[in-house]
């Protein structure tokens, strides 16, 4: 037992001064952050090397599922080498900071550019680029005055007609989620049962397989994020692109509540060792090149209303968002899951 | 054997070696005992029933279809003579370089309704959607399909090597008692590689119900997928817990199954003649027959798709391959390499304190040991990642409290905690193939080599090593190729600015961008492709040699 405890602190002893020996020089040399996110590299890199360059601050990345990230967060506690975590949806922002990963973070800039109703009022997490998820429809098949909201999906008149993806999806639990808040929970069921019994084939695939199902002429009607429908018009595949000019988009409850959208963003972390770094690199994130860039490279929306759509967005017009409060989205996801379950939707 | 015998320290120390192997599937498994609300009477109400209705049938259809595939094929490329079987003999293995969400991505884009087949169909003969019928590519069936093509090369493998062992003379005893070629196939040579088949069948249903990513892009629910929405979408990670506790009950019928089919009979052969192989000389419709056979399951499992992203890669070839390319590339190449290397030795000290010690203790904990092979890799990667961030911390407490200097993170999120998540998940793989190679060195060689007063290392190194070293080299080539297929324990636990080749296929496939995806997977399948074709030479090769030395 002695012994082992003497092994124990020669061995502790000599990674202290490895790691002291190494640190020191390392940290007076090279500014960096340090990010954990949801986003894809593609999806990202670009923008962080942009970032890299402006400020000479390093940006080291890790990439993931967002729901192992905020696992490994968890289970690194205040040791955690993250600054940044990444998301791309509301849902997860608000589970981060019910599990207390997160600190509120003051910024003058951040504050003035994103709406307050994209960021979290005292400042945990902050919204990057809007993701809205309308009814989509095939153009020479659906008159669009046929479409009003989401809840009127059920009328029998689409039956057989309608494809979404899986239930295991966060946009599809998202959107759920903000159904509930708006017409309840035993509404909402009904409404997902009828929704359900619509279905043209049990859910399969992502957004893009169901738009390219549509055009096929397997279903009349999708709901899908735009940015998927974007980034198919503006493929290196023909078929891709001329599949996607068969649909058209359709801004659901605009007489009420709004289309559902979500949002990506970023939130400091609470033991985050380098956060002046983190704040300089969200404040980037917002910053007119990066919004421009969202909506040019990934056609999704950017969170400030100053920053143009470009042509890419611009064809599919304005629309009213839910303007519900984000955190909602994380706080209803089980629920909405547990109702698609109940409600049969795969 | 004694007890006490089990608890000398070689046997005592593959006890602790299993206990933390395990470590990440108990740290999962523990969690069943937290208590997780009325979540399970909500799943069992709903969607349990799906979960395992879908994962039995799912795992039937692979049985049925490895086996039909993988030992009809093993036997023609062994026994039978036809054109073409020397080609055959190794391409049939290709298969296995392609990790399943691959195949499963690509046959998508091929056969999907707005894939190219069924647009040709719809422009050719003017039909719309609904006007014709077209197998349904998302769906169960569809994923018994895919996996079943990437899945037979196991038991091809196990029971290719099992046919090349047997002694000729069985076969040839056989043969002067008038059975045909049929007969000898029923009565003699299936009887004998059963352990060997059973083997290769549960490694590949092993991998099934592992599979995350092919039935979750069909849609199909089975247990792997409801992990994963029980645990992050209701938050609830004991009701996830206590699902990968329902699925390793999958996992144990199987290795009884396993064990069982072997128990009954240890099979060594008695003959140390051996000969090479007078093979079944097939002529006309026959040997069209099995040149056919085989032309379709290789086309399907490794041509075509392997053709289909050559195409899309050669679209999109000048904006993904880069210098940075290149570094996945090798990232992949040495890590799987490591991995495969550390398993094998592993492997080979496990198998043989299981052969020394005989007893339920080592057994046991050698089967323990196992058991993360039929675990979703992103399980193993949480149940990794709990103890190791537990360790991390601990000595941190630790130095901050005694020193006053925080040591922060050592092992987690660093390659030790990514190779750590490899073995416990792969360790199954060589140690079967060792454990199986072994079984085949009968115990009278050993008393031979003992009264030659040979030690134990002695008998290894001069007599068992010569005769496994098919076996060992297929433990290493197994393990270095699903290493390299692997995803999900990589993703999650990877140390920054790190990427793989299946983290990149990955990434663009689920982001739905096929053809940016293309490149990162097909180099994943030519990486594969050598260590595949150096497998099949080298259970061809030992052969050979174990002639020479019987000859000597």
């Amino acid at each position: 037992m002695r012994k082992a405890g003497i092994f124990l602190s020669v061995w502790l002893g000599l990674t202290v001064l490895l790691v002291s020996g190494c640190s020191d020089d390392a940290q007076q040399e090279i500014q960096e952050v340090n990010l954990y996110s949801a986003r894809i590299e593609s999806l990202i890199k670009p923008l962080l090397d942009e970032f890299t360059e402006e400020t000479g601050i390093k940006v080291n990345l890790v990439t993931g599922n967002a729901d192992e990230l905020l696992q490994r967060l968890q289970n690194e506690g205040r040791n955690t080498p993250a600054d940044i975590l990444l998301t791309t949806d509301a849902g997860r922002l608000h589970r981060a900071m019910e599990v207390d990963l997160v600190q509120p973070v003051q910024s003058d800039i951040l504050m003035q550019r994103i709406p307050a109703s994209y960021r979290h009022p005292d400042g945990y997490w902050f919204g990057l680029s809007l993701r809205a998820r309308p009814i989509m429809y095939v153009k020479d098949r659906v008159d669009p005055a046929e479409l009003s909201t989401y809840e009127a999906l059920v009328e029998p008149r689409w039956n057989n007609r309608i494809c979404v993806r899986s239930s295991s999806n966060v946009y599809n639990q998202s959107m759920v989620a903000s159904m509930i808040v708006a017409n309840g929970e035993a509404a909402t069921e009904e409404w997902a049962k009828g929704l359900v019994a619509n279905f043209a084939r049990s859910p399969q695939g992502g957004d893009r397989d169901q738009i390219s199902a549509a055009a096929a002429g397997q279903c009349d009607i999708v709901i899908a994020n735009t940015y998927y429908l974007a980034g198919m018009l503006t493929s290196n595949d023909a078929n891709e692109r001329e599949a996607a000019e068969k649909i058209g988009v359709f801004w659901p409850n605009q007489a009420d509540r709004g289309v559902h959208i979500n949002v990506s963003g970023a939130a400091v972390i609470k033991d985050a060792k380098n956060q002046q770094n983190a704040i300089k690199l969200i404040e980037f994130l917002s910053s007119d090149t990066s919004q421009k860039w969202y909506a040019e490279t990934n056609g999704e929306y950017p969170v400030r209303a100053d920053i143009e759509k470009g042509e890419l967005l611009e064809q599919w017009g304005d629309f009213l968002a839910d303007p519900l409060d984000m955190d909602k989205l994380g706080e209803f996801n089980a629920d909405a899951l547990r109702l698609m379950d109940r409600a049969g939707w795969q | 054997m004694s007890l006490i015998n089990q608890f000398r320290p070689y046997p005592l120390f593959i006890l602790v070696l299993a206990i933390v192997l395990s470590m990440p599937v108990v740290v999962v498994l523990a969690h069943v005992f937290v208590p997780s609300g009325d979540i399970w009477q909500h799943l069992s109400s709903t969607v349990l029933p799906d979960y395992i209705r879908n994962s039995l049938l799912l795992m039937l259809g692979v049985a049925i279809g490895t086996l039909l595939i993988g030992v009809t094929t093993a036997w023609l490329t062994t026994m039978c003579q036809f054109p073409g079987r020397s080609v055959f003999e190794w391409a049939l293995l290709l298969p296995m370089a392609m990790p399943a969400y691959i195949i499963a991505y690509t046959y998508t884009g091929m056969l999907d309704i707005s894939g190219p087949v069924q647009m040709a169909l719809r422009d050719w003969f003017g039909w719309q959607y609904g006007d014709y019928w077209f197998p349904q590519i998302r769906s169960l069936n569809g994923a018994v399909v895919m996996l079943t093509l990437v899945l037979y090369p196991y038991v091809y493998l196990l029971s290719r090597a099992a046919f090349l062992s047997q002694s000729i003379c069985v076969l040839d005893v056989s043969r002067t008692l008038g059975n045909g070629p049929w007969k000898t196939f029923w009565r003699v040579a299936l009887p004998l590689a059963r352990p060997a088949i059973i083997a290769g069948l549960s490694l590949a249903l092993m991998e099934t119900l592992a599979d995350y990513g092919t039935v979750q892009f069909f849609g199909v629910s089975t247990f792997t997928t409801g992990i994963f929405r029980t645990w992050f979408g209701m938050g609830s990670a004991a009701a996830a817990a206590q699902l990968a506790a329902g699925l390793m009950v999958f996992v144990f019928a199987l290795i009884i199954l396993e064990r069982y089919s072997r128990r009954k009979a240890r099979y060594h052969h008695t003959s140390r003649r051996h000969q090479d192989l007078r093979r079944f000389q097939l002529t006309g419709g026959r040997a069209a027959l099995a040149f056919l056979f085989c032309l379709v399951i290789l086309s399907l499992g490794f041509l075509l798709p392997a053709l289909q992203l050559l195409s899309w890669t050669v679209h999109v070839a000048d904006t993904v391959i880069d210098a940075q390319f290149l570094r996945l590339l090798m990232n992949s190449l040495s890590l799987a390499a490591f991995a495969a290397v550390l398993a094998l030795i592993l492997a080979i000290v496990m198998a043989y304190a299981q052969r020394l010690y005989p007893g339920k203790l080592v057994s046991g904990a050698v089967r323990v040991a196992g058991m993360g092979y039929a675990v979703p890799g992103a399980v193993i990667a949480v149940g990794v990642m709990i103890p190791f961030a537990w360790f991390d911390n601990t000595v941190d407490d630790l130095a901050r409290s005694h020193f006053d200097y925080s040591t922060g993170l050592l092992l987690s999120g660093t390659l030790v905690a990514v190779t750590f998540a490899y073995l416990t998940r792969f360790l199954a793989v060589s140690l079967q193939t060792v454990d199986s190679g072994l079984t085949r060195i009968t115990h009278s060689m050993d008393e031979a080599g003992r009264s030659f007063g040979f030690r134990p290392l002695q008998i290894l190194r001069q007599i068992h090593i010569p005769m496994l070293s098919a076996s060992l080299m297929t433990a290493l080539l197994l393990v270095f190729v699903d290493v390299l297929k692997e995803l999900p324990a990589t993703l999650i636990l990877r140390p920054f600015n790190f990427n793989t080749l299946a983290v990149k296929a990955y990434e663009l496939a689920s982001d739905e961008r096929l053809a940016e995806a293309a490149p990162a997977a097909l180099a994943i399948v030519i990486a594969g492709i050598i260590p595949v074709i150096l497998l099949s030479k080298t259970i061809t090769r030992s052969r050979k040699l174990k002639l020479a030395i019987d000859e000597n």
